[in-house]
């Protein structure tokens, strides 16, 4: 039997590696309901290893390449790609963008309309990432428990783990030195006057704003990186730099309802880059950073060769000793 | 050169935001060599502690100038100072009084105000501010030991503006050491600051943002370096005319 601590998405996923490959596997929940307690539920669910290209390692696209058939299998995955548009006095920054990524080519203002009728003379250069998909992640999260269950894991919600597992996926509470909290904030807005179909970055020189659609006019607009550990609501300061956002996408957002706000803190290594460590006799997945659903995969697919004798050996090096 | 109780042998201060990772950071610090780094306060403190990130920074064994970025009043700016101060434990403060939130252009009113309040507190102040002579003076009657006047709008990488009126700084305040705060984009920017004869310069952006941030910061490092070197080699001054550099006197003529 193999236990995990934390049903989250790092957690859930693993789970469900392990128990593809037969492992008899345990996960405790210390919150009362799946994915309350995680920080994915605030995630954009995007999985779009090309455009984070631009900030990160080259690991995060060759890890995440795969995530969105990974996650077609479990939950719905709208495969419609990424496009990523500037305001007209930021026009440098989707220059930088270009410079910086790769798998995108670049649409003039008629092929945005073409793309996204709503959008159509609102923007003159546009990147589109035709690759890249999105999901929604708190369906995708209980979708991922159930597959999990499916294969005979067993999850235990509201119930601390014990002080021994065989893996440790509690995100920010896990006690890894070097992990920090990067805080994130969002929005839901809902919207139905306005149709969007893909993810839409809006370049900004302070912020990466993404406008993600949910379908039934609903939009997660997010997010804000703060190195910092307060998980208090939204600020105005934020709040207002996202609405504004939504607002320069497009003028109609003016008479959305914000549903919802929220905040939360990703786990994050020095080089913002998940890793699997071995603290004492037990097995550490963590610091996914805000690439969860894009690194979850390939991460719980090495904890699994990593946990499971047979396929231990050649992967060793996959694993540091914190 | 000697800022307040410190001496600092490497001509460049280097921002912390903006990097694609805490690691990239680093890396870049140790590779300029920089020993003082800014840290902003304001949007890292509310309601939590940046300790993670901070501890990162300590551990790069630069001096941390903590500063008010994004402060746009006085009490605000003071507030922050104080905060800073007792989180650093430093009386150095970066002082950012802004006063348009596009351009990021520094309100001279209110920062000779606040210097002037954080200074009798015991901060020893570093005043982002325009180029302009007199408020240079007023900073100085403040209480400030240093002045940091402006190459260009806060990130906008446009170099040196108006390198007269830094001249012009350079010639009226020859013993304050002028630090080159905000504008920045390349490494012939750095050069042309010090070989106008500025103390330092404070980058971010043109770092943190670069495709390679830890080349860049190599490179700039490098170009401190050099300007500050070509100015203390005193260059040589233009002429409108050729001068030969090989004598002419005493050639063969040919018949």
């Amino acid at each position: 039997m193999i236990t995990i601590a934390g049903a989250g998405l790092a957690g859930l996923a693993s789970a469900l590696e392990l128990a593809r490959r037969g492992a008899a596997v345990r996960v405790y929940e210390a919150c009362p309901e799946i994915g309350v307690g995680s920080v994915a539920r605030f995630a954009g669910g995007m999985l779009a290893p090309w455009c984070e290209g631009e900030s990160a390692e080259e690991e995060v696209i060759t890890l995440g390449a795969d995530a969105a058939n990974w996650w077609a299998e479990i939950t719905p995955v709208t495969r419609r790609g990424t496009l990523v548009i500037a305001p007209p006095r930021d026009r440098a920054e989707l220059a930088r963008f270009g410079r910086r990524c790769s798998g995108f080519r670049e649409l003039a203002g008629d092929e945005i309309g073409a793309l996204e009728p709503a959008l159509a003379g609102r923007f003159s250069l546009g990147l589109f990432f035709e690759r890249e998909a999105h999901l929604n992640p708190r369906r995708a999260l209980k979708d991922l428990a159930r597959a999990a269950r499916v294969l005979g894991v067993e999850i235990i919600i509201g119930t601390k783990a014990p002080e021994h597992v065989d893996l440790d996926c509690t995100g920010i509470q896990a006690p890894l030195p070097d992990l920090r909290p990067v805080r994130g904030e969002m929005a839901i807005l809902h919207c139905p006057e306005i149709t969007i179909s893909r993810t839409i970055r809006l370049l900004h020189p302070r912020i990466p704003l993404y406008l993600v659609p949910r379908g039934d006019g609903l939009f997660m607009i997010g997010a804000t990186m703060i190195e910092n550990s307060s998980d208090r609501p939204v600020t105005l300061r934020s709040l207002s730099e996202l609405l504004g956002a939504a607002f320069a996408i497009h003028p109609g957002f003016a008479e959305a309802s914000v549903n919802e706000t929220g905040s939360g803190l990703r786990p994050a290594f020095p080089d913002n880059l998940p890793r699997l460590v071995r603290r004492g006799n037990i097995l550490h997945l963590n610091g996914l950073y805000r690439h969860g659903f894009l690194l979850a995969p390939a991460m719980a697919a090495r904890v699994a060769r990593h946990l499971i004798p047979e396929t231990t050996y050649a992967h060793h090096s996959e694993c540091q000793r914190a | 050169m000697r800022i307040y109780d410190a001496d600092i042998s490497v001509p460049m201060f280097l921002g912390t935001a903006q990097y694609p990772s805490p690691a990239i950071l680093q890396q870049a610090i140790r590779a300029s060599g920089c020993e003082v780094v800014t840290v902003s306060l304001r949007r890292e403190t509310a309601g939590g502690t940046g300790a993670g990130f901070w501890d990162m920074l300590r551990a790069t064994g630069a001096r941390i100038l903590p500063n008010t970025a994004g402060c746009h009043s006085v009490q605000e700016a003071v507030t922050t100072a104080q905060m800073a101060r007792e989180i650093f434990a430093t009386e150095w403060i970066k002082l950012e009084v802004i006063g348009h939130a596009d351009n990021l252009q520094p309100d001279v009113f209110a920062l000779v105000e606040a210097a002037r309040i954080l200074t009798a507190d015991g901060f020893k102040v570093f005043p982002y501010m325009t180029d302009d002579l007199i408020v240079g003076e007023k900073l100085l009657e403040a209480g400030c030991k240093v002045l940091m006047p402006w190459g260009a709008p806060i990130g906008s990488g446009q170099g040196l503006r108006v390198p007269d009126a830094l001249r012009a700084m350079r010639a009226h305040f020859a013993d304050v050491p002028l630090i080159v705060d905000a504008g920045i984009g390349r490494p012939s920017d750095a050069v042309q600051a010090m070989e106008l004869g500025m103390d330092a310069i404070l980058l971010n952006t043109a770092v943190a943002k670069a495709g390679d941030p830890v080349g860049m910061a190599r490179a700039m490092a490098l170009a401190v370096e050099a300007g500050r070197a070509g100015f203390a080699a005193e260059p040589i001054d233009r002429r409108d005319v050729a001068v030969p550099s090989t004598p002419v006197l005493g050639l063969a003529e040919l018949m």
